[in-house]
């Protein structure tokens, strides 16, 4: 067991559901002992990958290994090594937080008073003693996230699936989840997570894979994923937006890449591969007499992440005669 | 941070892993749930197991126990054992109705990723509904006396008419288990039972004596399971009952357990797996 390198090893699964082809063909290798993050957008298919990897699904073709144990035909010594934080909290609300976890010790093996004594520590260890004796039910988000992953930690897993685990949290509850994440991977659980946020797959995990329409697009460490898209995105807020003509014109010339619209009129973005660019751009902007009300040279958010990988056009914005009109 | 690391070390050292439990720890532990639970819920539970009891038992004896047997004394002694049969029959549902929404539930997951029996997660709770049955039934039993029942057979006779129909309840729960977990959603549970139950209650003997229905329906309440438990239940209570009428009975209640448990159980684990 101990031999083993990777945590996770699956090759082309596949999963439909009646007809509609939901994976096709992931393969996936998670070292032991690292945080993997699989990034991806509303229906890509994270969700039933990690159903399939934890052994909730069975896929319709391909093989997964977790620790070299088959997930269909061991999935019983699967489940000894790995804890699951679903997308929707797996608990039950109409008990209490202590109820909750005793329940789950309980159905571990552990003895009433061992059952007992493993929720207090763990009910410690997620801030939630105060909150022990309320009903699940009437928990915030953030309380009844941690729960559930107090509960999935009652495995001691080896591996730990978190299925967006901080998706609705607010910051604070958020960096709470992240330092969890953080300390446990110190320990050496293996951490596979999803996420829809570039910046929390970025911050927690050690390699990505972009998932898309149930197809792996991208995989890598965070800084070559980025490095493939550019390093950054800048972002121009014009104090008039009838300048916004003038201002993509600049952009494209200083950056080298046309400028894409934004939801408000005022703003534009460009990819930015160096830095320096990006100072020079402003420098341009302000040269030609046109206000910037913000600037900031941010990462590529994962909309530009998906366009430039899945190569789909960019909506270019400014690029035909209609541009000197405006 | 660095208490939280602590605590966090404290709680991964604590304890060594325990084995796989028992399965009969599995569905002790399920019962304790449904126990919690329930306590949780007790004013529903008071009117199952208080007011319907009550308003049904009243609302038979004396809305149509004149119509039906001419006097509400004699119908009583007739109606009772058949009442505390149609209490529980349509209890049953609950189990379904229980069993869909764990299902539908988070919390379903978190159970199917535990290396425990499975079927422990049904049987504990069902063993909890039998509790609700029970109180249900000796509601009944209760206002019952007090409005004139007489069981000609004692104290052995009424608790040997309860044990019955507690098991059963117990029995026919399975069925109900097993539309629980294969329904698509909690209403066709509630919609199933009207179409199931309610033609079997009508075509029984629990209210009226069968003899006045028409002959093609024959077979249909010779086989009623509803009436063969009546029927079993009244000879208990009143000291009457032949071997015929209990071994037929319970044969019945054996097929629906030995038929429908195995098919839940099955169904189960196969639920969200395919
Ligand atoms: N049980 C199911 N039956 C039918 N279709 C399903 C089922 N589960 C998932 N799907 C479909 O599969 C696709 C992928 O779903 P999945 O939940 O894996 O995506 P996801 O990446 O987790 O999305 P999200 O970010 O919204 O959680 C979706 O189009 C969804 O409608
Ligand atoms: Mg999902």
């Amino acid at each position: 067991m101990e031999r083993i390198r990777y945590a996770i090893e699956a090759r082309g699964i596949q999963k439909s559901f009646g007809g509609t082809e939901v994976l096709k063909g992931i393969d996936l290798q998670v070292e032991r002992g690292t945080v993997y993050a699989l990034l991806g957008p509303n229906g890509a298919g994270k969700t039933t990958l990690v159903h399939i990897l934890s052994t909730l699904l069975r896929p319709d073709g391909g093989e997964a290994r977790v620790f070299g144990l088959d997930v269909v035909q061991s999935s019983d010594a699967v489940r000894r090594h790995i804890g699951l934080t679903g997308q929707f909290a797996a608990v039950d609300e109409s008990l209490s937080g202590r109820e909750n976890l005793m329940l789950f010790s309980r159905l571990l093996g552990y003895r009433k008073r061992d059952a007992a004594a493993r929720a207090e520590e763990w009910l410690d260890v997620f801030g939630l003693s105060d909150a022990a004796g309320k009903q699940a039910g009437t928990y915030s988000g953030g309380m009844r996230r941690r729960l559930d992953i107090a509960a999935a930690m009652l495995v001691k897993p080896e591996l730990l699936f978190l299925d967006e685990p901080t998706t609705g949290l607010d910051p604070r509850s958020r960096n709470e989840v992240w330092d969890i994440v953080r300390l446990l991977t110190e320990r050496g659980t293996t951490v596979l997570l999803t996420t829809q946020y570039l910046e929390e797959a970025d911050r927690l995990s050690d390699r990505i894979a972009v998932i898309h329409e149930g197809v792996v697009i991208a995989e890598g460490t965070p800084a070559e994923l980025k490095a493939s898209v550019g390093s950054g995105t800048v972002r121009v807020q014009l104090a008039r937006k009838e300048q916004r003509g003038d201002a993509a014109m600049a952009m494209r010339q200083v950056l080298g890449a046309a400028a894409r619209q934004d939801a408000d009129p005022a703003v534009l973005t460009a990819p930015a591969l160096d830095p320096k660019l990006a100072a020079r751009l402003l420098l341009e902007l302000s040269q030609a007499g046109i206000e910037v009300e913000q600037f900031s040279l941010g990462q590529p958010s994962l909309d530009e992440v998906f366009l430039s990988l899945t190569g789909q056009k960019n909506e270019v914005l400014f690029e035909s005669k209609e541009v000197q009109s405006s | 941070m660095s208490t939280t690391e602590s605590k966090l070390m404290l709680a991964l050292n604590a304890g060594e892993t325990p084995r796989r439990p028992h399965a009969l720890h599995a569905i002790a532990a399920f019962v304790w749930r449904s126990w919690r639970g329930t306590l949780k819920m007790l004013h529903y539970l008071a009117i199952d197991v208080l007011i319907f009891p009550v308003i049904f038992l009243l609302i038979f004896t004396y809305l149509f126990g004149g119509a039906i047997s001419g006097g509400t004394g004699a119908y009583l002694q007739y109606l009772l054992p058949g009442m505390l049969v149609y209490t529980v029959t349509s209890m049953t549902v609950y189990i379904g109705i229980g069993i869909k929404n764990d299902i539908d539930r988070g919390v379903f997951n978190r159970f199917r990723t535990l290396p425990f029996w499975q079927p422990a997660a049904i049987i504990g709770t069902m063993l909890i509904q039998l509790l609700t049955y029970t109180s249900a039934l000796i509601t009944t039993i209760l206002l019952g006396m007090a409005l004139g029942f007489r069981p000609e057979a004692g104290i052995i006779g009424v608790l040997s008419g309860l044990i019955f129909v507690v098991l059963y309840a117990f029995c026919l729960s399975w069925l109900f288990a097993f539309i629980g977990v294969i329904a698509k959603k909690v209403e066709s549970i509630t919609s199933m039972t009207y179409i199931v139950l309610y033609p079997l209650l009508f075509t029984s003997n629990v209210f009226v004596d069968t003899s006045t229905m028409p002959d093609w329906l024959g077979p249909i309440i010779a086989w009623n399971p509803i009436s063969l438990a009546s029927t079993a239940a009244r000879g208990l209570m009143h000291g009457s009952a032949s071997f015929g009428d209990l071994a037929s009975a319970l044969a019945v209640m054996a097929v629906f357990a030995l038929v429908f448990a195995p098919l839940t159980f099955r169904a189960y684990r196969r639920k969200g797996s395919q």
